[in-house]
């Protein structure tokens, strides 16, 4: 028997973060890995939507409620406060409007966890800097050619934008080589340097 | 194996979408599995327009032919019949033993084109008064593809807490003026049959078999896909190595589509032809509902499954997208999927892993959620 695979750290901070039954909305779910976490360990009522076919059908084949759609168009289909709960993990940098996504997220649910890579992180820096690379780097691993990313953020062009969206920043989660710091309340100028990824906790 | 055919006579007058109401109606349907001491665990499935209540087992008594759907319903398969209560009834208007035009009228006359014109919503109504009597309050699921999809899609509209769980397979939420289209060449072509005798075959012994055939070649078509044709026929001669001539089937394809024409007419009867397609033709849940899909599924709390396949053109996929989108709006718990498939509408009949295993994940969840053992 192998030992259970350790949970990510930003899985970890929304599954302890989401109350017993509440209703929760994956926004680019993949593969359904953390839809079915909060299923099982946090009995609540999940739902997924999701671009890729391949995940859809992994999803559905688990049992999981997904549908195929796309962020930026599909998520106006929701009813105002569908949802306790919405997530939006490591997707908001591919998506072609993250305002509009940010806004309908507002929209359609009580409180967001939204996580993206930090595109201010000092490996970032440097790699432009002094090798004169796009940079590749354990959060952002893919070419600039191939990559699906098109709207890279720092972490505090996230905290204007979520603003602008009429969020309020509950917790900001700075995440680094697979660990999550401790929380914070806004963006600290070293977390913006440091952090690789961050998983912004938001609130009506 | 199949319990003898089994006919039910409603046990109350059926009103008609029409206007009026039809007595005496009987509904032929086969059961398999036991329902449990709870009642919760009955799965309905709906037919397609020229499928009937022989869903498994060995052979469709009726037709000597294989059953239609073995491969996803019987015992251990997806639709356990160790496991639920199964019921598939032959629809109304139809010819495997429940009421429609080729059964006799209160005089002992076949009805003919004197049995009223139906709607997908009369067909749900009989189905459901079967249901009722069978002492069967909600149905753990209605499944079915086709236009067994659409009757899948009228439960919930029009029955929303008898359902749990909604299964419409390969269906659309309205006929497509396309779909209208081949269903008119089909009953145009049965029609023109000078056998038909203006629907009064039955009486005089005879029926208008060339008519018949030509609709199921047009119909068939639609159930494919042009790049199965291609791969199943090409352009491959049939048993001579040159083309005649001659208007014989020379290809494949034409031999093929006839041997679907005349085989079909030996078990359907052409005015049920002409009635179903019919009731799928005026199919339209948005126009029933004020002109807005979402609200037909608003009254609906359980889940749903929405699945289309790539090449059919029949009921494409956008079909099932116009359906999935409505249901997330009307705030329905609903998962779809798109089987990538190049065997066209049929494929939800046939051997699809990924469409097999998504039907199974589903109702696992499902009978888990609700506590079915």
């Amino acid at each position: 028997m192998t030992a259970p695979a350790p949970i990510r750290p930003d899985y970890g901070i929304i599954l302890s973060a989401v109350p017993d039954g509440a209703s929760v909305l994956d926004v680019g779910c993949g593969d359904g890995e953390l839809l079915a976490l909060l299923r099982d360990r946090c009995a609540a009522r999940v739902r997924g939507m999701e671009l890729s076919q391949a995940g859809v059908n992994a999803c559905v084949q688990q049992g999981l409620s997904v549908v195929q759609g796309d962020a930026d168009l599909d998520l106006s289909l929701y009813p105002d406060g569908a949802f306790d709960m919405v997530v939006l993990s490591q997707t908001i940098q591919a998506t072609r409007r993250p305002l509009h996504v940010l806004q309908q997220l507002r929209r359609i649910g009580g409180r967001a966890f939204v996580s993206f890579p930090n595109f201010a992180h000092w490996q970032v820096r440097l790699s432009l800097l002094l090798l004169c690379r796009i940079p590749v780097t354990r959060g952002l691993p893919a070419a600039w050619h191939t990559t699906e990313n098109i709207h890279l953020c720092s972490l505090l062009d996230f905290e204007d934008l979520a603003r602008d969206a009429n969020w309020k920043i509950a917790a900001v989660h700075a995440l680094s080589g697979g660990r999550a710091a401790a929380a914070t309340d806004s963006t600290r100028g070293w977390q913006n340097l440091t952090a690789e990824a961050a998983l912004f906790e938001l609130v009506a | 194996m199949s319990a003898p055919a089994r006919i039910m006579r409603l046990p109350a007058p059926l009103p008609l979408d029409g206007g009026g109401v039809l007595d005496g109606v009987d509904v032929a349907y086969e059961t398999w599995g036991t329902l449990d001491a709870r009642r919760g665990n009955a799965v309905l499935v709906c037919h397609a327009l020229t499928l009937d209540q022989y869903v498994t087992g060995e052979i469709n008594p009726v037709t000597g032919r294989p059953t239609w759907w073995p491969q996803v319903v019987g015992p251990g398969r997806i639709i356990d019949t160790n496991r639920y209560f199964v019921i598939c009834s032959n629809v109304l208007g139809g010819c495997m033993g429940t009421s429609g035009p080729a059964s006799l009228d209160p005089d002992g006359r076949p009805w003919g084109l004197r049995f009223p014109v139906i709607t997908i919503a009369d067909m749900v109504r009989a189905q459901a008064m079967l249901v009722e009597a069978l002492g069967i309050e909600t149905l753990f699921a209605v499944i079915g593809g086709s236009m067994g999809g659409m009757q899948v899609l009228e439960w919930i509209a029009s029955r929303p807490d008898q359902v749990a769980c909604a299964l419409p397979l390969a269906t659309a939420a309205r006929h497509s003026a396309q779909n209208i289209a081949f269903h008119e060449v089909g009953r145009q072509a049965v029609m023109a049959d000078v056998d038909w005798r203006g629907g009064a075959y039955l009486e005089a012994g005879i029926r208008p078999a060339k008519g018949l055939a030509v609709a199921r070649m047009a119909a068939h078509i639609t159930y494919l896909s042009d790049s199965a044709l291609q791969r199943k026929f090409g352009r491959s001669l049939q048993d001579r190595v040159a083309p005649t001539f001659g208007f014989e089937a020379d290809f494949q394809i034409e031999s093929y589509l006839r041997h679907q024409g005349s085989s079909f007419v030996d078990r359907f009867d052409a005015n049920s032809y002409l009635y179903i397609t019919r009731a799928m033709d005026y199919f339209d849940l948005a126009a029933a509902h004020g002109g807005h899909l979402a609200a037909a599924f608003a009254r609906f709390r359980g889940r749903a499954c929405v699945v289309s396949f790539s090449s059919d053109w029949h009921y494409p996929p956008a079909d099932s997208r116009t359906i999935t989108r409505a249901m997330i709006a009307a705030g329905v718990e609903v998962s779809s999927l798109e089987i990538e498939t190049d065997k066209g509408h049929d494929a939800f009949l046939l051997d699809e892993p990924d469409f097999h295993a998504a039907l199974d994940g589903f109702l696992a969840a499902a009978a888990r959620e609700r506590g079915i053992a």
